[in-house]
């Protein structure tokens, strides 16, 4: 579950603090696939919002395919940010790769560069194209 | 069911008859407030806040025009409609249980005995005091509960947080919130602190001298106005609400019509900044914005 902090000086509109802290929520993994959102009646009752507010940042949260609404039970995340775990086995695999780098005696920086180039190779043109709230 | 809270038609109230010392209060009025919204009623002293709430709750007659609540008179839609007055009025001999068992036997098909009871928890309120004992803020967390209990769909509150310390106000708000997104009820409230009302008012309604000045859903208020500063110009053709001159500089609340000229700097106000403008400027302009239909997603 996620708690809500609402800074009305921020001039960051509210609805948009309440998606952003979602999503932060999202990428720590504070919230996973299946969790419940706060009801806006909870949400509301501890922020004194308006609850319009609250159901405008869902409804924002839910185009964006991160949450569902299902009828009669609440608001669930539908998937989570960040779609590399620190426990996957991605990592884990470029981990022995970065095992026998070394030991092939490669330094940071060659590491770096060669991997700097792979990724130019496989995602070309992606910089800075990631949401950056 | 309606989707209609209040709708004022040429609403008017004048006090004192037709003598010289007659007072018109209200005059004119025009306005929707649908359902489910919690609307600021703002405005100077004596803007006609306090007469336009006891006419829409059937407490004062209008000597002009009408308002219609919930789809019938204020008379009619009275076991539906709370009104919290800005004096309090409660039993001053009675206990806080006992005012809280009034309401459940004024009220007896509607009384939510677990909010009311709640509420008054939550400010620590002894059940056994006598409401004269209290002070001027539990008063009104009384009053509040007694509103609350009563679970209208209507609730009407002039100045409600005035006399409450600031983590009373947050609560009792926070309460009111959670009662509007649980049962959808409509909430007008009264209130001189404009910036105590941002974020939990969805709905403006602006009174200046017994008239509407400004009405509307907030966004599309806060939307159809612009803050805009640069040098001294012709502001042609916006209609210019508020400006001020300092030196070369222009400062200016506008409503544009079209783009705002070069070499001007815009930006949407704050819904205290449009207010205060408004109260500074008591000649600008009327205006009424109606509601867009409800998005279909809820």
């Amino acid at each position: 579950m996620v708690e809500y902090r609402i800074d009305r000086r921020s001039g960051v509109a509210t609805y948009v603090q309440i998606v952003q802290q979602t999503k932060q929520a999202l990428r720590l993994g504070l919230l996973r696939p299946g969790d419940k959102l706060p009801t806006a009646r909870e949400v509301v009752e501890a922020t004194a919002i308006n609850p319009n507010t609250v159901l405008k940042a869902y409804r924002e949260l839910e185009r964006e395919g991160l949450v569902e609404a299902r009828r009669g039970l609440g608001t669930f995340v539908r998937r989570s940010l960040g779609s590399a775990p620190a426990d996957s086995p991605l990592r884990a695999e470029l981990d022995a790769w970065a095992d026998r780098a070394r030991a092939a005696g490669l330094e940071r920086d060659d590491v770096a560069a060669l991997l700097t180039s792979v990724l130019d190779q496989h995602f070309p043109h992606d910089h800075g194209k990631g949401d950056t709230t | 069911m309606t989707d209609t809270a209040i709708e004022a038609a040429g609403l008017g109230r004048t006090f004192g008859g037709r003598g010289r010392r007659s007072r018109r209060a209200l005059h004119g009025c025009d306005f929707r407030l649908p359902t489910g919204r919690v609307c600021a009623l703002a405005g100077p002293n004596g803007a006609g806040k306090s007469t336009l709430l006891a006419l829409a709750a059937g407490l004062l007659r209008p000597t002009e025009g009408t308002v219609t609540v919930l789809g019938t008179t204020p008379a009619a839609a009275r076991e539906q409609i709370a009104y919290v007055a800005q004096d309090k009025p409660l039993h001053p001999q009675l206990t806080v249980a006992e005012t809280l068992r009034m309401g459940r036997d004024l009220n007896p098909r509607r009384w939510d005995a677990a909010t009311a009871g709640r509420i008054v928890a939550d400010g620590g309120l002894a059940p056994d005091a006598k409401v004269r004992t209290l002070s001027g803020g539990q008063r009104t967390r009384v009053a509040l509960a007694l509103a609350l209990g009563k679970r209208p769909r209507l609730l009407l509150l002039d100045e409600p947080m005035a006399d409450l310390d600031p983590l009373a106000r947050h609560q009792l708000m926070g309460a009111l919130m959670a009662d509007a997104a649980e049962h959808g009820t409509t909430v007008v409230m009264s209130s001189h602190v404009i910036a105590e009302l941002e974020g939990s008012c969805d709905h403006l309604l602006l009174l200046g001298g017994g008239r509407v000045r400004l009405a509307g859903p907030v966004d599309d208020l806060l939307a159809a106005h612009a803050l805009v500063t640069g040098p001294h110009g012709d502001l042609a053709p916006h209609t210019v609400v508020e400006s001020r001159v300092t030196g070369r500089q222009l400062t200016a609340l506008v409503r544009p019509r079209g783009p705002v000229g070069a070499g001007l700097t815009s930006s949407e106000p704050t819904l205290e900044e449009l207010v205060l403008a408004h109260l500074r400027a008591p000649d600008a302009p009327a205006l009424t914005l109606t509601d867009a239909p409800e998005e279909a997603a809820a």
